[in-house]
């Protein structure tokens, strides 16, 4: 089971933070912190998994952008690592060819998204068609209402 | 500014750019407190806003929530986006509770009454996000709402494939918070049926829903293996064309394949269907097969989602362990990775041969990858991979290759990263220690450990190493020789000095014979460090210095002043001072003759697991193999006398080792004739025997292990027993008293509560000769808690009469605590998490005597249980706390006892998570004071 995800720039800076457990702030905030920091000390060519604390971190670096998922011991690192470039690529289909400022000013879109695909830190969905298809029925049903409002 | 999707907020937007453009922290902070002003004001104020507005402000506070700053308002406003009609309202209400609202919130109700209402909705769009809600942030509030509704939404036929999928991730998470909301019966095997389900996507959900309950109960759910099986060949069989978006770069369904490979390692392999485990078995091989092929795509994906369900796979075959071919074939396969250039695969091959080299079947193959992975060990750019393999290394190495490995180790370990040094030190002392076929080769290991990397090797490893020469006598004056040739270094490290200074105390007159070691060389060579160590080893090194005096009478003038200078005679530290004042004395006191009787060698040490070993297992729980490989390369045989000796010290191994907390001369009285008074108390230790005991009185037993059972004219029943976690030892040692042989002797176990308490009883000789004692070997295992304590009845035969002997075993639940030390602090926030009635047991009881607070305590402390001192304000109340160990689940528990001294009272309080153990605990405790 995921037991968090963070998404962070290179220079630290978090842009998004969803958590599957039940933590205080205070602790979100030093575990987003620590790791953030451990997590930019590390060298391009090493291994996308490490042994953190009591999880085992999965992260992969796509341009600007950090994608880091905390799992827990008996979870697949390579499917992990998998699980975040689907998540790019539907970022990326959705807003066509994503960049960190999508992410940044569509934030409550990128959530929306990661909730078609990971559910209560599970996977719910791995077929990227059905995900943009529940994603495009939800901005349908937005601009329905919208244009009844405007009449 | 990027186009905004959808309906896009233009405020939002603004503020965004507006932070983006700060140019510093301060500038940021400021906008964003005017910011937050600002919604604050709209919140509070009059004018009613309008659900775009809501929306907007919501939004706005949950950016800057992700910005690092807290807040504490707009929940309200939030929960009244919930019960908006436009969905993209209600769509960021649900994203701010579940990313700002915690579970023990005052609005929890209302937010439970929206998700009703959306649940009922027609539209499954809103259905989904009812559920999701639930699935991210699902409480035990949220199970008792929701507990009959959502099983039903899961199997119904009439829900929709999207729903479902939510519905099953939704259940998942209420179930992780109570476990009794999944309904039995029928339900379970319509649940397992969804992994027939034609939806993919549901499948891929459901088998996560279904891992989760076959953990809690396996075999309620056993059904669940064969359809897994057939799902998982058809999937492993399926061309990439076939399963059309749930192929991932031409690997068909990775993830449904991994989840389903995992499933099936909550059980041991399908043995009782043929059929099914013949199945299992073609997968697995296509598997293998298929990471032979040649790749489909270059794409990095491809290969990793290939590889993730190879690795799973592998996983599976390590878990089933039954299959000598396949594993085997994994070994090869993943030697294969160990050079692949990814250097996630070599650190993920690293990882899994570790678990292969702790099978029988493919501990061979995986040593055939020793050089690669020693240079692994020394070559790989990043840390986590290094670590991989010396872990590996560790777990590959047994008689034949220790040699090798140990070497290569120590050798790396000079330029060995430092977060890793003290693991490989512990790492490196356990394998020359378990390896050793010539013990001068562990001593050479350990004292380079020493030099090498001195800083990281703690304690236990250099108690290991003195308990290890004190029981060897082939090495002794190996040993001997190696540290003072050691300690001849111009600088050594301070762990040296220790393991010197011991050594040198009880074996210096092994090499004294070699005028380059003569007795005065030895002292002076000690003594040359004396000044640059810490006052633990000072206060050793006095020791080992009145030992000499003891060893080589020759050098007591010497010895005598460094006694008697004032940095020690009248140090600032009181351990130092004492030590050399009671030293000093003795060495002029004392006949040789005394000297000799009081510092004797050290006798043998028990025999006992390594406590590195321990030490090793804490650091990285879960990591460290146990040694399935046992059979083929055992341990020292440890005599069962030998593990009963060292009953009670086990726990306390490594802090008691070498009885540096108290001294042979801090154990003396200070004033008076010290010397009688010290061996006054030696030889009135020794004879206390407690053989007054004319019957079976169990209660004795409660505080402690050992000690006589029963006894009469006839025959003597002793007792020794050691527990360790939710398992015990117990030797019973039978003695006849008697002239005459004891036939016939034949004992048997009664007890009613089989199923929490296992106990079983190694066979015996049937006749006791005329004043033998014979043992006999009981083990127990505490398989949940229990009250009935196992009686034992004894029926033998005498000068032709029979007899028999009924007693109560030592048994009770106390034996299984482990102590658990805490602060203050702690202790009360758990007393006053345990204050429920069904927690708390208490009794209040009139002291069997005048209240003896000094009894009470030696008591208390063997109970089990930690005495917590300094606890509680009122210094005569006793504040315990300890984990009752049982096979079923560990139980935290914590006790106060207060006397009353007017009332001649005690009262006595147990807290623990469960009922029932409070109330054993209490019962046990009663009246025993």
């Amino acid at each position: 089971m995921m037991q968090f995800m963070l998404l962070f720039s290179r220079q630290g800076k978090l842009r998004l933070q969803k958590w599957y457990v039940a933590h205080p702030d205070k602790l979100k905030k030093k575990i987003t912190r620590e790791l953030i920091t451990t997590v930019l000390a590390r060298k391009p060519k090493m291994c996308s998994f490490l042994e953190w604390k009591d999880v085992k971190v999965v992260y992969k670096r796509y341009a600007s952008l950090y994608f880091c998922c905390a799992m827990e011991q008996e979870d697949n690192e390579l499917l992990t690592l998998e699980l975040i470039h689907r998540y790019v690529e539907l970022l990326d289909k959705y807003f066509g060819s994503v960049c960190e400022l999508d992410i940044i000013f569509n934030f409550e879109k990128a959530y929306f998204i990661l909730d078609e695909l990971v559910l209560g830190g599970e996977l719910q969905e791995t077929s990227k068609k059905n995900v943009l298809k529940a994603i495009a029925a939800q901005d349908l049903l937005q601009e329905d209402l919208n244009d009844g409002l405007l009449h | 500014m990027p186009a905004v999707r959808g309906d896009g907020m233009r405020g939002l937007a603004v503020f965004i750019s507006d932070i983006r453009n700060c140019k510093s922290k301060e500038a940021e902070i400021k906008r964003i407190n005017k910011e937050l002003a600002n919604i604050r004001s709209k919140f509070k104020g009059d004018k009613t806003l309008d659900g775009y507005q809501k929306k907007k402000y919501v939004c706005k506070l949950l950016f800057i929530f992700l910005l690092g700053h807290d807040i504490d308002f707009g929940h309200m406003e939030a929960v009244n986006l919930l019960s908006s009609n436009k969905y993209s309202e209600k769509q960021i209400g649900y994203l701010f509770i579940s990313v700002l609202v915690n579970t023990n919130s005052d609005l929890i109700k209302l937010i439970i009454q929206s998700i009703k209402n959306d649940l009922q909705s027609r539209n499954p769009i809103h259905v989904n996000l009812a559920l999701q809600c639930i699935a991210n942030i699902g409480s035990k509030d949220m199970a008792e709402a929701f507990g009959t509704e959502i099983p039903k939404l899961l199997v119904s036929g009439d829900t929709m494939d999207v729903v479902k999928q939510s519905a099953a991730l939704c259940l998942l998470r209420l179930f992780r918070k109570s476990p009794e909301i999944i309904p039995g019966g029928e339900w379970t095997s319509r649940i397992i049926h969804l992994l027939n389900d034609p939806h993919m996507g549901v499948v891929t959900a459901a088998t996560s829903l279904i891992d989760a309950l076959v953990k809690k109960n396996p075999d309620e759910y056993k059904g669940c293996v064969t359809l897994a099986v057939a799902r998982l060949s058809r999937i492993v069989t399926a061309s990439y064309t076939d399963l059309q978006d749930y192929t991932y770069y031409f690997v068909p369904a990775p993830w449904l394949s991994v989840k389903l490979l995992r499933l099936l390692q909550n059980y041991t392999p399908p043995s009782e269907e043929p059929g099914v485990r013949g199945r299992l078995s073609e997968c697995l091989e296509t598997i293998f097969n298929k990471a032979q092929e040649p790749p489909k795509s270059k794409k990095v994906q491809h290969s990793n989602a290939k590889n993730a369900v190879l690795f799973e796979a592998i996983s599976l075959i390590i878990h089933n362990d039954s299959e000598p071919n396949l594993l085997v074939r994994a070994c090869n396969q993943l030697g294969q990775f160990l050079s692949n250039r990814e250097t996630n695969l070599r650190y993920l091959a690293l990882e899994s041969m570790c678990h292969l080299a702790t099978s029988e079947f493919s501990h061979e193959a995986v040593k055939k990858h020793q050089e690669i992975v020693i240079l692994s060990m020394k070559m790989e750019k990043d840390v986590s991979v290094r670590q991989q393999a010396v872990d590996l290394l560790y777990a590959m190495c047994d008689k034949t290759n220790a040699e090798e490995i140990v070497q290569e180790m120590l050798a790396y370990l000079e330029t060995a990263d430092y977060s890793i040094r003290e693991e490989m030190v512990l790492k490196v002392a356990i394998l020359a220690e378990k390896y050793a076929t010539d013990f001068t080769w562990y001593v050479d290991v350990i004292l380079n450990l020493i030099r090498i990397a001195g800083d990281y090797v703690s304690e236990e490893v250099w108690y290991r190493v003195i308990q290890i020469v004190i029981n060897r006598d082939e090495v002794q004056a190996y040993a001997a020789k190696t540290v003072f040739e050691a300690l001849q270094a111009p600088t050594c490290h301070e762990n040296m000095v220790k393991v010197g200074g011991y050594i040198l105390g009880e074996f210096g007159n092994l090499i004294a014979g070699d005028t380059r070691s003569s007795p005065q060389v030895q002292f002076e060579l000690l003594h040359s460090k004396y000044h640059l160590c810490s006052v633990a080893t000072r206060a050793l090194l006095l020791s080992t210095y009145i030992k000499l005096v003891n060893l080589f009478p020759e050098i007591k003038n010497r010895v005598q002043e460094v006694f008697k200078a004032d940095s020690n005679l009248r140090s600032a530290d009181v351990e130092l001072q004492q030590r050399a004042s009671e030293y000093l004395q003795l060495s002029i006191v004392a006949s040789t003759d005394v000297l000799a009787t009081v510092l004797e060698e050290m006798p043998a040490f028990p025999e006992r697991e390594s406590s590195i070993l321990a030490v090793l297992k804490k650091k990285k729980p879960g990591r460290i193999p146990d040694d399935v490989r046992e059979s083929k390369s055992p341990l020292p045989t440890v005599a069962p006398t030998a593990i009963l000796n060292s009953t009670n010290n086990t726990n306390s191994s490594s802090a008691d080792l070498l009885g540096l907390s108290t001294p042979p001369g801090s154990a003396a009285p200070t004033t008076g004739n010290g010397l009688l008074d010290v061996l006054g108390d030696l030889y009135t230790s020794t004879k206390i025997s407690p053989s007054t005991v004319q019957q079976n009185n169990i209660k004795k037993f409660l505080f402690k292990n050992n000690g006589v059972l029963f006894e009469n004219e006839l025959i003597q029943i002793g007792v020794k027993s050691e527990f360790r976690q939710n398992l015990g030892r117990i030797g019973l040692f039978y003695g006849n008293k008697t002239q005459f042989p004891i036939q016939n002797v034949h004992p048997e176990l009664h007890w009613t509560d089989l199923h929490k308490l296992n106990v079983q009883m190694k066979p015996m000789e049937p006749i006791l000769e005329a004043g033998a004692q014979i043992q006999q070997m009981l083990t127990a295992e505490c398989i949940e808690d229990f009250t009935d304590v196992p009686s034992m009845s004894v029926s033998f035969i005498y000068n032709n009469v029979p007899q028999k002997i009924t007693m109560k075993l030592p048994l009770t639940l106390n034996k299984f605590f482990e102590p658990t030390e805490m602060n203050g602090e702690s202790f009360f926030a758990r007393w006053k998490n345990l204050g429920g009635e069904q927690q708390r047991a208490q009794k209040i009881f009139k002291a069997q005597g005048p209240i003896d607070l000094t009894g009470t305590r030696t008591k208390l402390a063997g109970f089990g249980m930690q005495l917590l001192d300094g606890i509680d304000p009122n210094p005569d109340n006793f504040v315990c706390a300890g984990i009752v160990h049982t096979k079923m689940q560990q139980v935290g528990c914590l006790m106060r006892l207060e006397p009353n001294k007017q009332a001649q009272m005690y009262r006595l309080t147990i807290r623990s998570s469960k009922e029932s153990v409070s109330q054993e605990i209490c019962n046990l405790l009663a009246d025993q004071f």
